[in-house]
């Protein structure tokens, strides 16, 4: 199970990384993995700025519909565009091309109270 | 209710080394999917997949009364399977719902085989007992734990499995079986049925062979691009052919008849509540389980409910999914009979959302 030192996790199998002002978030390849293909990723809460754990927005696998919940607090800036046509980008590419949303964080540290790569591989027990 | 301990198929331990994704269904620990459910659902339709199906319960039912005890138990009629045919049939209550849907096979004058779903074993044979009771020329035989059954669906099928056998399975009519030698292995029913509308064969092992006969028909099939593939994919594969599953669609308390399974309930004969479901169909039906599609995105889930333009909730989803082949969300959902027409547009009430879905006869896939 991949899960890059570089990166914070929630405990509902969510990743963010930050790049200066603005954080991608996405689903662990844990989560893909758990979750079988991936058919549709929805989110309605762009331009809103969310608190941290609120849910962003779902994603539904081919038997199941999962709410996705934000790691840390801040402003929905985007949804990737590519996931429209492409949704396995998820699966394929959890943490790279398979992005969800890109955020501008509100309280930087937020990010200190999420789990390091070496917790999150505890929790999933990888 | 007390948790139950999960059971086991026989051939566990070969999935779990195929890196199949395991999760309990019915009961027992189950392959779900071995890689991507959408992949293994398109190898079926278009080539050839293998589902381990061990987990489904077989009865054998024998005697001088057997097929009168199949006939007051099972709605359809048995009296029409020669020796080598199978029948869909279900076993009605005696408030008219449905206590499981199954396949009957007759294997000789007086023997058949009766299939059922897993998670209704222990009921089926508890009900079956209680009515065999008025039948005391049959003998009935939990042979669940013997049998492994695999299920190589799709149109392929038949060039993958033929170098494994004499029996010229091109020659199989659809719900026809033989019994045969298959990959060496004696007595094994080779059965011309399936659950995904792909075309192929079910096959039952004795299940101390089970995992010989499984590891033939992939070095058989590897040719024609045979693959394992799992409940997912069978679940995704039956919803587009619209055919019940027991537990979503159909269970205690819902009508034959309003699931459309009016097709295999013959008033011909007697049988359990035939009575009452002769009434219901003078009368006519109210509802009706009928087939939707998603006009816009989204995938349908059971229990979401259908509403009408008015924002009034007309029924209530039963089964729903993205279809792999269409790549759109369908469902079957039982709604009013007056709106269960082809091209009814109706909402589909998501989380709050409406999104507009429209009524379509299954199966969702035209051959």
């Amino acid at each position: 199970m991949n899960v890059p030192n570089d990166l914070r996790y929630s405990r509902e199998h969510e990743w963010i990384r930050l790049e200066g002002e603005v954080a991608y978030v996405g689903i662990t390849d844990f989560a893909q993995s758990e979750l079988g293909d991936i058919v549709y990723v929805e989110v309605n809460t762009v331009g809103e700025t969310l608190e941290a754990g609120a849910v962003f927005g779902t994603v539904d696998a081919v038997k199941t519909t999962s709410d996705l919940f934000l790691p840390v607090s801040g402003e929905i800036l985007e949804v990737n565009p590519a996931l429209v046509d492409a949704p396995e980008l998820v699966n394929q590419d959890p943490y790279g091309e398979g992005w969800i949303v890109k955020i501008k964080p509100t309280n930087l540290a937020e990010l200190d109270e999420l789990l390091d790569a070496e917790a999150y591989r505890e929790l999933i027990g990888a | 209710m007390q948790a139950q301990e999960v059971k086991h198929i026989p051939l566990e331990h070969v999935h779990q080394a195929m890196g199949a994704k395991m999760v309990e269904f019915g009961g027992f620990l189950m392959p779900v999917r071995y890689g991507s459910e959408k992949q293994e659902h398109l190898n079926v339709r278009e080539n050839v997949g293998v589902f381990d199906v061990s987990h489904m319960g077989e009865f054998l039912v024998s005697g001088e009364q057997a097929l009168d005890f199949i006939q007051w138990v099972s709605a359809n009629d048995a009296s029409k399977l020669s020796i080598g045919k199978a029948q869909y049939s279900y076993l009605p209550n005696e408030q008219g719902g449905i206590v499981d849907d199954l396949l009957v096979y007759r294997l000789d004058d007086q023997e058949y085989m009766l299939v059922v779903n897993a998670s209704n074993i222990e009921k089926d044979w508890n009900w079956l007992e209680q009515q065999r009771s008025r039948f005391p020329k049959t003998n009935m035989r939990n042979v669940s734990e013997e049998v492994a059954l695999f299920a190589v669906q799709g149109p392929r099928a038949a060039d993958a499995l033929q170098s494994l056998t004499d029996v010229s399975l091109n020659n199989i009519p659809y719900y026809h079986f033989e019994i045969g030698t298959f990959a060496g292995v004696g007595e094994v029913i080779i059965s011309a049925t399936g659950y995904t509308g792909a075309g192929g064969f079910e096959l039952y092992v004795p299940a101390q062979h089970a995992e010989e006969v499984w590891n033939a028909i992939f070095e058989a099939g590897k040719a024609f691009n045979i693959q394992p593939a799992g409940l997912g994919a069978r679940d995704t594969l039956r919803l587009e052919m619209g055919y019940c599953l027991y537990g979503n669609d159909i269970d205690d308390h819902t009508s034959p008849l309003e699931a459309g399974l009016g097709w295999v309930t013959k008033f011909s004969k007697r049988f359990i509540a035939d009575e009452l479901l002769q009434k219901q169909k003078e009368e006519g039906i109210k509802r009706r389980l009928t087939g939707f599609k998603m006009l816009d995105r989204g995938v349908p889930r059971q229990g979401f409910e259908i509403q009408n333009e008015a924002g009034e909730t007309v029924g209530t989803v039963t089964s729903g999914t993205l279809s792999p082949s269409l790549n759109i969300g369908i469902g079957l959902a039982y709604l009013p009979t007056e709106l269960a027409t082809e091209g009814t547009r109706l909402f589909l009430n998501m989380r709050g959302r409406q999104l507009a879905i429209e009524v379509v006869k299954p199966p969702f896939i035209k051959k």
